[in-house]
């Protein structure tokens, strides 16, 4: 900690408590300072984020004021007469995309925790975990590009035809099969969402207390109507938050989706369609905002993207402090 | 089954066995489903990661990482530069973003009271959940609007990203060291910074480390923030400047898979390879770290 140069011990021990009154004194309250003002940075920076949007989408927001939500045109050419921006395409996409990924992405993971839980042998556990969790490791654009070029055809030529021929009947799955569209877009925000969704059911599932398992199994129950009778009732409210979760990952979601959704400005019934989410629309106009309504508008799309998500994380975690789990930002997996 | 009841017929015998069949039938229907899903998310990882590899091995060539993208309609051209450019930004992110989330978790675990704890921990877990692209569009309006777009603004935007994963894992990291030790250091006359530095922080290192790595990996991979902060280049070649626009590796991967050209989507795949395996390489080694920190806690406590 300390050298001591020369003298006798006793020295020693006086040099180094003259060191602390001088050093140490300062050092605490200084550590104190610092943490203190790292937390209120936290704090700040996200105050300054919410202020700075906002402030950015002022222009657009004194235009148009709310109808800006309701609007369907999407122009940013000023000479041409139907020129103006307005939110409703890209809410219908978002909405449409979570929905719909949530939708496949909720069950799978249900089931991918409940395999982890009950049914994989104790040595398996760890890596199929890791592995499920890994796949939340691959950057979205990456996943993006796989989606564009490997998947998109696939989509196409297999998966669409098929949903058509089956569901044809049901408007989402009519129209001609495309590559890129918004059920592509559906497909890599269920990959992107089932990791985290799966990781957060996979810890509450592990909270079930042991005993209660043990008691429907020595009833007669099989494992399934353990797991509906017990585990499920038992996780329930932590499951939706769970699930909110996973949906707040999906609707802020740009890259992966722009490269992927097709980036047109439309509603459609048909899930073959091109579409566009906000956050991908906003990926997309990233070169080409020209005029200063035309960025003010894009900020006021990231205003609402941004209220959007802040809301599915307060529930999700109101949800969770009731329920028996953490929705940590987290570190490594459960167990 | 239990035993049948002394006036049970043959038939309710047989409807019993039918009803337990249906029973078993169904478990194991729902046991194949959940086995499924586990193995169709694996898959899902495994293709992903096949594709990546098998288009993007034939483009990476030494020409490829040590030349730098070149004007569109020529050939050849390489990621030097944004192989450059991803790490001068991550570093300059990190170095924001680690010490800032360490002292956050610091001031949880030493010094703040619970409910302020709380209230920090609820704002981290907010600024964990903004969309990456609302960062771009913040910083897009607090340091470029009015400026220009840098590597400066592209670093701050990606360090918004990680401060939330530092900080929580630092947070949830410091609060397993146990009192014990801490209060050693103290009992012995260390002063509380002095016990911090010397004792609390070496003992929770590797769990510190773990959430640094998972939040670089995070940073590594990420193209939104840099959007609207570092996109618009003032030079191709190869720039450790964060005075200008740096480029990075995911926003390349983004301007060629929008591209049309075969060669350009080539260039994409042996950017992502690159990427993949070096996130991928990251997080192993984070969750490996991690795996011995909380065994050395358990052992402590």
């Amino acid at each position: 900690m300390t050298t001591y140069s020369s003298g006798t011990p006793v020295a020693a021990v006086r040099l180094s408590s003259a060191r602390r009154t001088a050093v140490d004194r300062a050092g605490d309250p200084i550590l104190r300072g610092l943490t203190w003002l790292a937390s209120a940075v936290a704090i700040v920076l996200f105050v300054a984020l919410v202020y700075k949007v906002c402030d950015l989408a002022g222009e657009s927001f004194s235009h148009y004021g709310l109808s800006f939500i309701g609007r369907e045109t999407w122009n940013p050419n000023p000479s041409t007469k139907t020129y103006g921006f307005g939110a409703a395409d890209f809410l219908f996409g978002t909405a449409v995309t979570s929905f719909f990924a949530l939708l496949i992405a909720a069950p799978t993971s249900v089931a991918i925790a409940l395999f982890l839980t009950e049914l994989a042998p104790r040595r398996a556990r760890r890596p199929v975990a890791t592995l499920v969790e890994l796949l939340a490791a691959i950057p979205s654009v990456v996943l993006g590009l796989w989606g564009l070029i490997v998947l998109a055809p696939i989509m196409s030529s297999t998966i669409e035809p098929a949903l058509h021929a089956v569901l044809g009947w049901i408007p989402l799955f009519s129209g001609t099969p495309s590559s890129v569209g918004i059920l592509t877009g559906v497909v890599i925000l269920t990959i992107m969402t089932v990791p985290i969704v799966s990781a957060v059911m996979h810890e509450l599932f592990g909270t079930v207390p042991g005993e209660l398992k043990e008691a429907a199994l020595a009833l007669g129950a099989t494992r399934w109507e353990m797991v509906r009778m017990v585990m499920l009732p038992y996780a329930r409210s932590g499951m939706v938050g769970a699930v909110i979760l996973g949906l707040g990952r999906a609707l802020g979601e740009a890259i992966a989706v722009a490269l992927v959704v097709g980036n047109a400005d439309a509603i459609h019934t048909s899930l073959f369609e091109p579409g566009s989410t906000l956050a991908s629309h906003i990926a997309a106009e990233y070169q080409g905002a020209t005029t200063s309504l035309q960025i003010s508008s894009l900020a006021y799309l990231a205003v609402i993207l941004l209220a959007l998500s802040v809301i599915a994380n307060l529930i999700a975690r109101l949800i969770a402090r009731r329920a028996p789990l953490r929705l940590g930002a987290g570190v490594g997996g459960p167990e | 089954m239990s035993p049948p009841a002394p006036t049970a017929t043959l038939a309710g015998r047989l409807m019993g066995d039918v009803r337990l069949r249906r029973r078993r039938a169904l478990n194991r229907t729902m046991e194949t489903v959940a086995t499924l899903a586990a193995v169709a998310a694996v898959v899902v990882l495994a293709v992903v990661f096949v594709s990546v590899v098998i288009k993007g091995i034939g483009a990476i060539n030494l020409d490829f990482l040590i030349h730098s993208e070149v004007p569109f309609g020529q050939s050849g051209g390489g990621i030097a530069n944004a192989i450059v450019g991803t790490i001068v930004l991550v570093a300059l992110a990190s170095a924001m973003a680690i010490p800032v989330g360490i002292l956050v978790g610091l001031h949880a675990s030493e010094f703040a009271r619970p409910r302020t704890a709380a209230a920090v921990r609820f704002a981290l877990d907010l600024l964990n959940g903004v969309p990456t692209i609302v960062t771009g569009i913040f910083v897009f309006g607090l340091l470029v609007v009015g400026h220009t777009q840098s590597g400066y603004a592209g670093a701050f935007a990606l360090a918004i990203v990680m401060l939330p994963i530092v900080a929580r894992a630092a947070q949830e990291v410091l609060s397993l060291v146990p009192a014990t030790v801490r209060e050693g250091a103290l009992a012995l006359g260390a002063t509380r910074w002095r016990a911090v530095v010397r004792v609390v922080l070496p003992t929770a290192s590797s769990g510190l480390i773990t959430g640094a790595l998972l939040a670089v990996a995070r940073a590594a991979g990420e193209t939104a923030p840099l959007l609207f902060t570092s996109s618009i280049l003032t030079t191709t070649g190869v720039s450790t400047n964060p005075g200008q626009t740096l480029v990075s590796i995911p926003l390349r991967i983004y301007q060629l898979a929008e591209g049309t050209s075969p060669s350009e989507h080539s260039e994409a795949w042996a950017a992502a390879l690159l990427l993949i395996l070096a996130v991928l390489a990251i997080n192993v080694v984070a969750r490996a770290l991690y795996g011995r920190t909380r065994a050395r806690m358990a052992a402590m406590q």
